[in-house]
């Protein structure tokens, strides 16, 4: 693959001004028509900016929240995990501070990504491919293991001289390390993964030691091996050819969306420049494809907005940099509006991007109203509920007095962390009476009280009822009625609907 | 397949040749680690071949290295699945079923085992959940219980069953009055109206007076002096809304002129003594056990 990258057109004109010395290509002009190509390996330069230094604060925040968040303790008493951020499988529930969900909850989970999908959408339509430039994992963690690279095996021309050179001890202690320290990485992110599913404490103590289950060993190494694959091997490939996102984006983006962009009225007719020479009569693009190197995809941003461009704009301040240096005005390439592109390039007046149209207040109006419905749900979210299933076979069973019994199982979800008592009525079913197997003693049939159900902390009790009327009290064939569960302590209630089948 | 590629303008690449509307689709290469995922499900499905049953042949199949077979899987987790009821199954079968209804985990473990038990064996003529089946298969879920609806009782109707060939069977014989002519049909009538009158359908009173007397000396000493029957002998209630094979007046004569009588097979023979125990205790459950 070294070869792919060198193998090329006559070498450019040489210009001094350039701070490039190899001649720089995009991988569109390196690739030949085969059934099948191979990657050509990008080799991005290091480049310090505006931009540069945003994409390492989120770096540090993404992975700070990412490796540092399963250690976040919340006490939750008693019997509870004291994990802030847990899924805990084998006992069916997901802890995320003061929320505790259950498996039924799992509408929440589906809020959760809508309001993602719809955060995606809004930052897409405003800002492009922000998302995949700064926050996505496979950038993320690609930068990271970039920079390893970068430490170990030196800068651009470094490491392509180093892929090119003959074998040698040197050569082979470098890639040994670096690929030590990426696995290292991926290891830390494939274990930090798990600890969101266990308790990382008890996790860690018992990793090293062989005490973990198989399960944990095995979801470790997956992560640990895919991490290793994807940023430091699969990379640009990810997003080109895996990820579904880039397809559809077009979709999403609008001619006032800020996505990085080659001020080509600006920068044409481009070509080298010698210090002193007259800018008259030509643009400001000096052809040192500093951008081209700095390019994580390998792309080359002046042919215009393409699949491959993941907007991490490096390319903005690779090209301020140069501006800066031959005395240009920055933002050659900056974020800017397909507007302002189509405006200028006919000798227009660029205009300010417009970040409140029809699109992203759409957008936001529709974040406002699922994120308030969520909240309200979470807020109102009851800490006991009750289910009720009708007895199928049989439906209905008359008595030998004459009178109709209906079965049902009621289920009670106490979803606090305390035994309650509650008591069980019917509402809607005039002289019926209720009798529960396993009711609380002195409660119930033949007692005059109601059945007295008992069900212990977070866990859901079933109980059989049997729902009795007399004799010629039901008119026609079903009658709808609630059952309603009081809990004795509190005084709050669950109901459930259901009929009452007879001949 | 196009015969001369085709070159598109803008990009300089190859495209299929097919056009769309006026839309034509550049032939990108595939990249190449796409090509090694195929080669690599390749040598996997070699080494598959070799370690596990994979070719068919006529008579049968190559085994492979380690072998392996769904069917064998299946019977060896059946096997420990049975190991692992062995220890309460040996309890159940201690036990008389009031003393498994008296254990919760013996209970709970039998109404699981029962429930299965009885939907193999017992829900074709007796319905899921014992609802019964029009034609004379009782209901077992309602308070009517023409054997008796105590845990002893079910257990021994499950086990001997109802007038079959055991020695042990259940046995009781209503006699035919009318095929026989032991009453005559206007007697048979009256007796008819008398016994409607027991849950206050009579409609003809003198019918009711006149059917006292041959109810006494016919029925009482089976059926009870008010209907009230006698599980012991199988003689079901007849004071009750529950009727076995119909309560009008029609069903009743028929059945005293020349009556059905159910006939259930014993299940001794059949099941093993904690299957027994196990359905005995979830049909008490259903809803009637006394």
């Amino acid at each position: 693959m070294a070869e792919a990258a060198t193998q090329q057109q006559p070498a450019a004109p040489s210009h001094s001004s350039s701070p490039e010395a190899e001649t720089v290509l995009s991988r569109e002009e390196q690739k030949q028509q085969p059934l099948y190509t191979g990657r050509v390996q990008v080799y991005p330069k290091s480049i310090s900016g505006r931009v540069r230094r945003v994409k390492w604060l989120l770096l540090g925040l993404c992975l700070g929240v990412y490796y540092l968040a399963p250690w976040i303790r919340w006490d939750r008493g008693p019997g509870a995990p004291d994990q802030a951020i847990l899924i805990d499988m084998p006992d069916r529930r997901a802890y995320f501070f003061w929320i505790e969900i259950w498996p039924q909850e799992v509408y929440y989970l589906t809020g959760i990504l809508i309001l993602g999908a719809l955060a995606l959408f809004l930052a897409t339509s405003i800002g492009g491919r922000v998302w995949c430039g700064f926050t996505c994992p496979q950038t993320v963690w690609t930068d990271l293991y970039m920079w390893v690279e970068r430490l170990i095996e030196g800068d651009r021309g470094a490491r392509i001289r180093l892929d090119k050179a003959p074998p040698s001890g040197g050569k082979v202690a470098k890639k040994s390390l670096k690929h030590l320290a990426w696995l290292l990485i991926a290891f830390v992110t494939g274990g930090a993964w798990i600890m969101y599913y266990k308790d990382a404490p008890t996790l860690v103590s018992e990793f090293f030691v062989g005490e973990s289950s198989l399960t944990v060993y095995f979801f470790t190494g997956l992560f640990t091996l895919t991490t290793y694959l994807l940023a430091g091997f699969a990379r640009e490939q990810v997003c080109t050819y895996m990820c579904p996102w880039p397809r559809f984006q077009a979709a999403l983006l609008d001619e006032d969306s800020l996505v990085v962009t080659y001020r080509g009225w600006r920068g044409e007719p481009r070509g080298p420049h010698r210090k002193g020479q007259t800018w008259e009569g030509r643009g400001d693009c000096i052809d040192c494809k500093l951008c081209v190197a700095v390019c994580p995809t390998g792309i080359d941003i002046r042919d215009g907005l393409q699949l491959e461009c993941i907007g991490c704009g490096l390319c903005v301040d690779a090209c301020d940099t140069v501006m800066d240096r031959v005395g240009r005005p920055r933002g050659l390439i900056a974020f800017d509006t397909d507007r302002n592109r189509i405006a200028c390039s006919a000798g227009g007046e660029p205009q300010q991007p417009k970040l409140f149209r029809l699109r992203t207040i759409l957008y936001l109006v529709l974040i406002g109203a699922i994120g308030l419905f969520m909240l309200g749900l979470l807020t109102f979210r009851s800490d006991l509920e009750v289910n009720v299933l009708h007895d199928r076979n049989p439906l209905f069973v008359t008595l030998s007095d004459g009178s109709i019994r209906n079965g049902y199982t009621i289920k009670i979800l106490n979803k606090d962390r305390a035994e309650r008592l509650f008591t069980l009525g019917v509402e809607g079913l005039e002289g019926a009476s209720v009798a529960v197997i396993g009711a609380e003693e002195g409660s119930g049939e033949g007692t005059g009280e109601a059945p007295r159900l008992g069900a212990k902390p977070d866990t859901v009790a079933s109980y059989r009822a049997f729902v009795l009327l007399p004799s010629g009290t039901l008119s026609g064939k079903l009658k709808a009625f609630s059952f309603v569960l009081t809990d004795e302590a509190s005084g709050a209630t669950a109901r459930h609907d259901s009929v009452f089948r007879g001949p | 397949m196009p015969t001369k590629v085709e070159k598109d303008s803008i990009t300089g690449q190859e495209t299929t040749g097919h056009e769309w509307d006026g839309i034509k689709e550049l032939n990108s290469p595939l990249p190449k680690w796409w090509l090694y995922v195929l080669y690599a499900t390749i040598v996997f499905s070699v080494i598959y071949y070799v370690l596990y049953p994979s070719i068919p042949g006529i008579t049968g199949y190559t085994k492979g290295l380690i072998g392996g077979s769904a069917r064998e899987a299946l019977v060896e987790k059946l096997a420990k699945a049975k190991e692992r009821q062995s220890a309460t199954l040996t309890q159940i079968a201690a036990l008389e079923p009031a003393g498994i209804a008296e254990s919760p985990e013996l209970l709970n473990f039998s109404l699981a085992g029962g429930r299965s038990a009885f939907a193999d064996n017992c829900a074709p003529c007796h319905g899921l959940g014992g609802a019964g089946r029009p034609g004379g298969f009782p209901s077992l879920a309602d308070d009517a219980w023409i054997w008796g609806g105590t845990l002893e009782d079910i257990e021994t109707s499950i086990r001997y069953g109802i007038r079959n060939d055991n020695d042990d069977s259940r046995i009781s014989d209503m006699p035919a009055f009318g095929a026989d002519e032991l009453l005559e049909p206007a007697q048979i009538a009256d007796l008819a109206e008398y016994l409607l009158a027991f849950t206050d359908r009579a409609e003809d009173q003198d019918a009711v007076a006149r059917g006292e007397e041959p109810y006494l000396e016919n029925c009482a000493a089976c059926h009870g002096e008010q209907g009230e029957g006698l599980p012991e002998l199988g003689a079901p209630r007849l004071n009750d809304q529950i009727w076995l094979y119909g309560g009008e007046r029609e069903d009743i004569i028929a059945q005293i002129d020349k009556p059905k009588q159910g006939v259930m097979p014993g299940w001794e023979a059949r099941l093993d003594e904690t299957t027994i125990k196990m359905l005995t205790v979830y049909v008490h459950t259903l809803g009637g056990g006394q």
